[in-house]
């Protein structure tokens, strides 16, 4: 019989949190990653908890996740720097305000808490942004958290016993007969396997369209106050929408610490990650553009890491479409530790037969997808 | 200097006795130079205060040297990134500066090495040449009972220093054993006989104070501050009462610039050839980076790596048999004052390992390296960058914490966004 | 002769020659806390060379000044509440 019920390939946020899933519901699991816990995106990831609507399907998967991850907070320690600061979307001019507008009705509408802001009003909630904003966006329950110690608090909330998990273990290839194969040429079986490899998950998974797409951060200095909340640029869609060309988006978040993390930025066919300065000064440039302030304030660190990216935006998660013993959960590009725990308790749902909580067709990995137009 | 962008054929960066025989000798060989320092002296952190004093010795001579061979010099001048292939991002006070380059040469010294132990972090407790530095710009010593504990020959300099300036210098603790530093001393006329000299006027100014080998600090005492320290040696363990603790176990060199800029390093330091070269064509490294020696190594490698980098290595050749001495001293050096386990290792589960995150040794232990324990516990991620606690962490779990993002050191973001304030090849 | 400059220390002020770094002038008017650490617990300079940012001070309302490699000046003013 098999080793294990479950093999997991990745233990990043995603990864992480199918283990836990399925490590909750009984089964056994075995977890893999050739780095350490939350080394691959989950390390490039800003950490945000946020209902997005650049889709039907992506509001579904963001806001069960979010709600989950709600759920969760009490529980999570304080390494985790979960911080409840919502999400402010300043609107720039009248075009960007009836956008606010749009997104506002279309939360309410779903019965999430949105209110829109005037002039005076996001003056007030964030003093420090430029003068002269029209007014904004500000959902509430929407969250920043510090995503490597989450994978780790994910990975250690499992019933004792229930996940192994190996660090430093290079997967070569997985067994398909369910399991994996090791560098060394050693297998270790498992009922079923899941592909939490993030951005290396085509090199497991041959014809898999997940893409890397390189992303930028730059972390200052402790200045507790300067901001109170998640702010993101409204323009922060057509950046992300942007499949072709390098795009920098002003997304600025509060750590509990005081320490502010700066993003934006995406970037196609970049391979090497190390910090590139033309996109790094783009992406500052922009930040400085919304919050003047910044140019005073000391940066610590900047670093660059790649995400992984489908062709319509939506993860993969789900049995393969040719083998039902490897299972996928991955692709999440920038929302994966917003979607990690709506991923793996629609994993864990599949994979016993439970009802699932939302409809998982959507992500399934057998969907029809559009052309890839980012292909050179 | 006003203008943002500027050209050099030679830039140095680090005005230490490394930088200003590099600038020195590019400048004599008629290339347009600059040498720039972080700090708003010249002579690096080994000829602190002597800029203004004048004051005996080579510091004197060297910095007449650079003067007279007309290398522009730009003080207060932080690098910090390297926006592009030949050119350098640094902040100063009139705002950030991009700097081109035709050679670069890497003079960027040293930093102290501190091994944690139970109170390191108290108030009190000072680096040995960091003390020195402090002194000498007019710290307040006079009165105070200071006990100097670690490794190195820095030890009695820095004791002849604290005196001069009226401290009650309580006693000097090597960890080395004295073996090993006979053994040393009885080289020192081969290889150094200056040496001697030095030794012998140390002694002098240091009559009367205890000089212990084989002796260290355990643990440091205190509530708001120092206010005692608690000594080993092979015989015993006891405390003494002071209010300054100085404590250093040598130092490391600074690698951060040299591994953003793609040098190789090996072992701790950059990785040159005999023209003081590294593995990046056209940039060179001399002194503290390309491995630990002081003084004298240092004034050789700059002068080597300056006169190949003006393109006259006829000149630098000429330099190699004194370079060999040198390269000879640091090696007798090393094995001399080598660290012995029980420093490494003087942590409590308690102690802060990272000064600027407060991460106690027993958060990081539970990792197997370097790169897992700082996603997970901060350590490392603070201003310091890693600086003090990668020394710490390395001899104390043989983790390899380099590191080489940019930028090289905390940097006002409004430097780090300036845009390119005038196409590239415009110059000054 | 010595040119001297006048700046405030916590509110305090004090004189000093020109040339003398802030962690000097703190230390001549009594200072021995310049920061708390993250944990709360009281720290002082430690490298004296500008890598440990242990002395760490807000100068002229701009924090995380490391005062071991700022020159004093006329009018400055230096708070140890960070």
């Amino acid at each position: 019989m098999s080793g294990w019920d479950v093999a997991v390939v990745g233990a990043g946020i995603v990864g992480a949190a199918c283990a836990s899933e399925c490590a909750r519901a009984g089964l056994s699991v075995i977890v893999f990653d050739r780095g350490p816990v939350g080394g691959g995106a989950t390390a490039a990831a800003m950490g945000h908890v946020v209902v997005m609507d650049d889709s039907e399907a992506q509001f579904a998967l963001t806001s069960f996740s979010r709600r989950l991850w709600r759920d969760l907070a009490p529980e999570l320690p304080a390494d985790v720097h979960f911080e409840a600061c919502g999400t402010l979307w300043p609107a720039a001019d009248e075009e960007e305000m009836a956008e606010a507008r749009r997104k506002a009705e279309f939360l309410r509408g779903r019965g999430l808490r949105a209110e829109i802001l005037d002039e005076d009003g996001i003056r007030e909630a964030e003093p420090n942004l430029r003068p002269g904003l029209r007014g904004g966006l500000l959902v509430p329950d929407d969250s920043v958290l510090y995503p490597p110690s989450a994978a780790l608090f994910l990975l250690g909330r499992a019933p004792r016993n229930k996940i192994v998990l190996r660090t430093g273990a290079d997967v070569r290839a997985l067994d398909p007969d369910g399991g994996v194969v090791l560098g060394d040429g050693s297998r270790i079986s498992a009922g079923l396997t899941v592909n939490a490899a993030g951005c290396w998950s085509p090199d497991l998974t041959a014809g898999l369209p997940v893409r890397k797409r390189k992303g930028h951060l730059v972390v200052t200095h402790r200045y507790p106050g300067h901001i109170r909340h998640q702010i993101v640029e409204l323009g922060y869609l057509k950046s992300a929408h942007s499949v072709s060309s390098d795009s920098v988006a002003f997304n600025v978040q509060p750590r509990s610490n005081g320490q502010m993390l700066i993003g934006s930025s995406r970037q196609y066919g970049a391979e090497r990650p190390d910090v590139e300065f033309g996109i790094l000064r783009r992406m500052l440039e922009r930040a400085a553009l919304y919050l003047p302030s910044l140019e005073r304030l000391t940066a610590l660190r900047s670093w660059a890491g790649f995400r992984p990216a489908t062709p319509d935006k939506l993860p993969f998660i789900g049995p393969s479409a040719d083998n039902q013993k490897i299972w996928l959960a991955t692709g999440h590009e920038g929302l994966g530790i917003t979607t990690s725990l709506a991923t793996g308790r629609l994993l864990a749902d599949m994979i016993l037969n439970r009802p699932e909580e939302i409809p998982s067709a959507p992500y399934s990995p057998a969907r029809s997808l559009p052309e890839d137009k980012a292909h050179d | 200097m006003s203008d943002t962008r500027s050209r050099f054929e030679v830039v140095v960066v680090g005005a230490g006795p490394a930088g200003l025989a590099a600038a020195a000798a590019a400048a004599e060989c008629g290339r347009r130079t600059l040498v720039l320092d972080a700090t708003p002296w010249l002579g690096g952190q080994i000829w602190r205060g002597r800029e203004a004093k004048g004051g005996p010795g080579s510091a004197k001579r060297w910095l007449a040297r650079l003067q007279a061979a007309g290398a522009a010099v730009a003080r207060q001048t932080t690098v910090v990134a390297s926006p592009g292939p030949g050119v350098l991002l640094a902040e100063s006070p009139e705002g950030p500066r991009e700097i081109e380059w035709e050679k670069l040469i890497l003079t960027i010294g040293a930093r102290e090495l501190f091994l944690p132990f139970p109170g390191w972090t108290l108030p009190g407790v000072v680096g040995i040449g960091g003390l020195q530095v402090l002194v000498k710009g007019g710290w307040p010593l006079a009165g105070k009972r200071i006990v100097i504990a670690g490794s190195g020959p820095l030890l009695f300099a820095a004791a002849a220093e604290y005196r001069a300036a009226g401290a009650d210098v309580v006693l000097i603790a090597e960890q080395a054993d004295l073996a090993r530093l006979v053994r040393f001393g009885l080289s020192l006329p081969r290889l150094a006989p200056g040496k001697i000299l030095q030794a012998a006027q140390y002694q002098a100014a240091l009559l009367g104070v205890p000089y212990r080998t084989g002796c260290w600090a355990v643990s440091a005492q205190g509530a708001d501050r120092l206010e005692g320290v608690t000594l080993r040696s092979a015989r015993r363990t006891w405390t003494e009462r002071c209010d300054v603790l100085a404590t250093g176990f040598g130092f490391l060199p600074n690698l951060e610039l040299p591994r953003l800029l793609g040098c190789r390093t090996e072992n701790g330091a950059a990785v040159v050839d005999d023209r003081q070269e590294s593995s990046q064509a056209g940039i060179f490294i001399a002194g503290e980076p390309t491995g630990i020696g002081g003084e004298g190594r240092a004034l050789v490698e700059g002068l080597i790596a300056g006169f190949a980098a003006a393109g006259r290595p006829e000149r630098a050749g000429r330099l190699w048999r004194k370079r060999r001495r040198a390269l000879a001293f640091s090696r007798a050096m090393d094995r001399a004052f080598a660290l012995r386990d029980e420093v490494r290792d003087l942590a409590s589960p308690e102690t802060p390992i990272c000064r600027c995150e407060d991460v106690p040794r027993r958060d990081l232990e539970k990792y197997g390296g370097w790169r897992a324990a700082k996603l997970h516990t901060r350590c490392g991620m603070g201003p310091c960058q890693g600086r003090i606690c990668g020394g710490a962490v390395e001899k104390l779990f043989g983790w390899d914490a380099a590191s080489n993002r940019p930028p090289v050191f905390p940097v006002s973001i409004g430097t780090l966004r300036e845009p390119d304030p005038r196409p590239s090849g415009a110059s000054d | 002769m010595t040119e001297i400059v006048s700046l405030t220390i916590n509110g305090r002020p004090i004189r000093v020659p020109s040339g003398t770094v802030v962690a000097v002038a703190l230390a001549l008017a009594g200072e021995s806390r310049f920061r708390r650490s993250v944990g709360g617990h009281p720290r002082g300079p430690l490298c004296g060379m500008g890598v440990c940012f242990e002395c760490s001070v807000t100068i002229d309302g701009r924090p995380h000044c490391r005062s071991c490699q700022t020159l004093c000046a006329d009018g400055m003013e230096v708070r140890t509440d960070e």
